[in-house]
């Protein structure tokens, strides 16, 4: 039995999330054996399609086009999957939020109970996930006979795009479910990476005091080719936008270097960056829990530190 | 309409968990629980639209142990209607909790079920896209804005790129994100009405539901702890120290 990998994508792109979820296939194909196919869902993708057949650890690229999937509307999607679905024995997809929403509503119409973020394959059945914000690790078995699993992408190696030849096989659409309809999405517009696939992130909280104030974080990511993010006490007050929130309910990032700026450390932050490689705190109060994981901590008020920081870089 | 809102009660968000060493899952006894925050959300949204006059009743339910009653309560304080409690003490998978919803939605026909798009132990994030599945019902999850038009709805959805709108006739489902509202405090005259609300007590079995768990949870284990680093005394020195020791910059 083979593996089924959802890509993520746009339509035009493939996201890099989806190497990720290739890296925790790879693993997986180590203990239970079989190939790794990678299925394209969406409307004009060919070209995604093409992208992940160049990639050398999938075999065989599943490309299925048909207007209902431009917005990966998960009413849509999740029938293509359980049809597939009986001949893998795993469908893996990126825990993002398409993941997310796409995969439970698959795994309820197969019978399956999926197993949410793993971070560590054991074996073929059995797998390591966060629960409680990240506060405890649950390593569990699956006894379903098709195993569908999000993964956590900061918890694997992405894949290399490249050097693969697979072949691409056209898979009938499976028609619009006339259930929901995409209306229109206010996607936030960034030239910085990617906030979970950055080198770098720099984020923000409540002690920033205002939008205007994260201009200040934005000088300093752009001068370390970083990403910038954000505590939900900064997105809640409208500071920036939601897709910034880092956390146990926002996004999960691991960069080589994370700094935090203004943010006090609730485990609900923590959650979302606990694994980054070097954690920087900047925080005016000493006691700030940020401090007790962070590498390196800076007490100080952020507005002279941070103008600081951007003259000496 | 009616509205039926899903609710779960967990360990109280501001309570640090702890890993039991046995390592047969996390510390349960002598903790603060809570209603899950999310669905306090849901519970919120659910009762403004009763005030509003879109809804005419709330039910809140709730699958678990005895103690979960003590959510319905927080519930019915809220503003909730009536809970319905599926009492049993075996720990419950998404998929099961999805089936005995479906099971009591097809009691209650409710017009919309509101339910939190995550419960914090397990942070499973399933069980409303699963219930939709299950029920073929159109789904919104993660949801900030919830616009009820003629026979259907209009939401907007967080997503990792940034909003995204959706529009589906009802029933629905609607799993709820944090900015969707600030839910209320239940006061004290409406936390004593809560008493004497009534709460509907079934059994999985009552709803002919198979609640077998599919997955076992070998262990629980306490995560690799980090350690305080050093503080610096100046900006010069932490960039120095990036550069040099840490090389990240
Ligand atoms: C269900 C649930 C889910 C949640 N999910 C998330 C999540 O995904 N992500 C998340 O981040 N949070 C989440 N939270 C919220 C979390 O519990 C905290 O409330 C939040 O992280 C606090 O944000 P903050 O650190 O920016 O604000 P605060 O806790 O208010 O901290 C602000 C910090 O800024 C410092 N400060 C102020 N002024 C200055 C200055 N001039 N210079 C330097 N430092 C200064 C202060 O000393 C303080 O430490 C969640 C909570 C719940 C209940
Ligand atoms: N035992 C339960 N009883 C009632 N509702 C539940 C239960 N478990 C989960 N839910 C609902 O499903 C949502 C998501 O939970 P989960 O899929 O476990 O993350 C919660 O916010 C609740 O609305």
């Amino acid at each position: 039995m083979s593996i089924l990998v959802v890509a993520e994508h746009d339509n035009a792109e493939l996201k890099p999330a989806t190497l990720n979820t290739l890296g925790a296939a790879v693993e997986l194909a180590e203990h239970a054996g079989g190939e790794i196919h990678l299925l394209v869902a969406g409307a004009g993708c060919q070209a995604v399609a093409e992208a992940g057949a160049k990639i050398a650890s999938v075999a065989k690229v599943l490309l299925s086009e048909g207007p209902e999937y431009e917005h990966r509307v998960a009413e849509n999607l999740a029938p293509l999957i359980v049809q597939l679905a009986p001949d893998y024995s795993h469908v893996l997809a990126a825990a993002t939020t398409s993941g997310k929403n796409i995969m439970p509503r698959a795994a309820a119409l197969l019978d399956v109970q999926q197993i949410s973020d793993v971070s560590t394959v054991e074996s073929a059945d059995t797998f390591v996930r966060p629960i409680y914000a990240g506060n405890a690790l649950a390593t569990v078995q699956s006894s379903d006979s098709i195993k569908l699993i999000t993964v956590r992408g900061t918890a694997f190696e992405p894949v290399a795009d490249e050097g693969g030849s697979a072949s691409i096989e056209t898979v009938a659409a499976t028609g619009d479910a006339g259930l929901s309809k995409f209306v229109g999405a206010a996607l936030t517009e960034s030239e910085r990476p990617e906030l979970t696939s950055a080198k770098i992130v720099i984020s923000g909280g409540r002690g920033m005091q205002s939008g205007e104030n994260f201009a200040m974080l934005e000088r300093i990511a752009d001068k370390l080719g970083a990403a910038v993010g954000a505590s939900r006490a900064a997105v809640d007050a409208g500071y920036v936008p939601n897709d910034y929130q880092v956390g146990q309910t926002g996004k999960v990032v691991a960069p080589d270097l994370y700094i935090a700026v203004g943010i006090s450390g609730a485990i609900q932050h923590l959650a979302g960056m606990k694994d980054s490689k070097v954690i920087v705190a900047i925080n005016k109060d000493e006691e700030a829990p940020i401090f007790q994981i962070a590498d390196y901590g800076l007490v100080a008020d952020l507005f002279q530190a941070l103008p600081e920081l951007e003259e000496t870089l | 309409m009616k509205v039926l809102v899903p609710v779960k009660r967990v360990i109280d968000a501001n309570v640090k968990v702890r890993v039991k060493s046995d390592q047969s899952g996390v510390e349960l006894t002598n903790v603060k629980m809570a209603m899950n925050p999310f669905c306090e959300i849901a519970v919120e949204a659910a009762v403004r639209m009763k005030e509003a006059g879109t809804a005419s009743e709330v039910v809140v339910v709730s699958a678990g142990p005895t103690t979960s009653q003590e959510s319905l309560r927080t519930g019915l304080a809220m503003g909730a209607d009536r809970g319905i409690l599926i009492e049993g003490d075996a720990a419950l998978e998404p998929l099961a909790v999805a089936k005995l919803l479906k099971a009591v939605v097809e009691r209650e026909e409710p017009g919309l079920v509101i339910m939190g798009k995550q419960a914090v132990d397990g942070d499973n994030n399933q069980t409303g896209q699963m219930l939709a599945g299950l029920l073929g019902w159109p789904q919104a999850t993660f949801i900030s804005k919830i616009n009820l038009t003629n026979g259907g709805l209009e939401a907007v959805r967080e997503v990792d790129g940034g909003l995204e709108t959706v529009s589906m006739p009802m029933p629905a489902i609607l799993t709820v994100d944090l900015r969707l509202n600030e839910p209320r405090y239940a006061s004290l005259p409406n936390i004593m009405k809560a008493k004497k609300k009534p709460v509907d007590v079934l059994s999985p079995s009552d709803l002919g539901v198979d609640v077998s768990p599919r997955v076992t949870v070998l262990k629980v284990s306490e995560p690799e702890g980090r350690k305080a680093g050093v503080k610096v005394g100046s900006v010069a020195e932490l960039v120095e120290k990036l550069k040099n020791e840490a090389k990240v910059i």
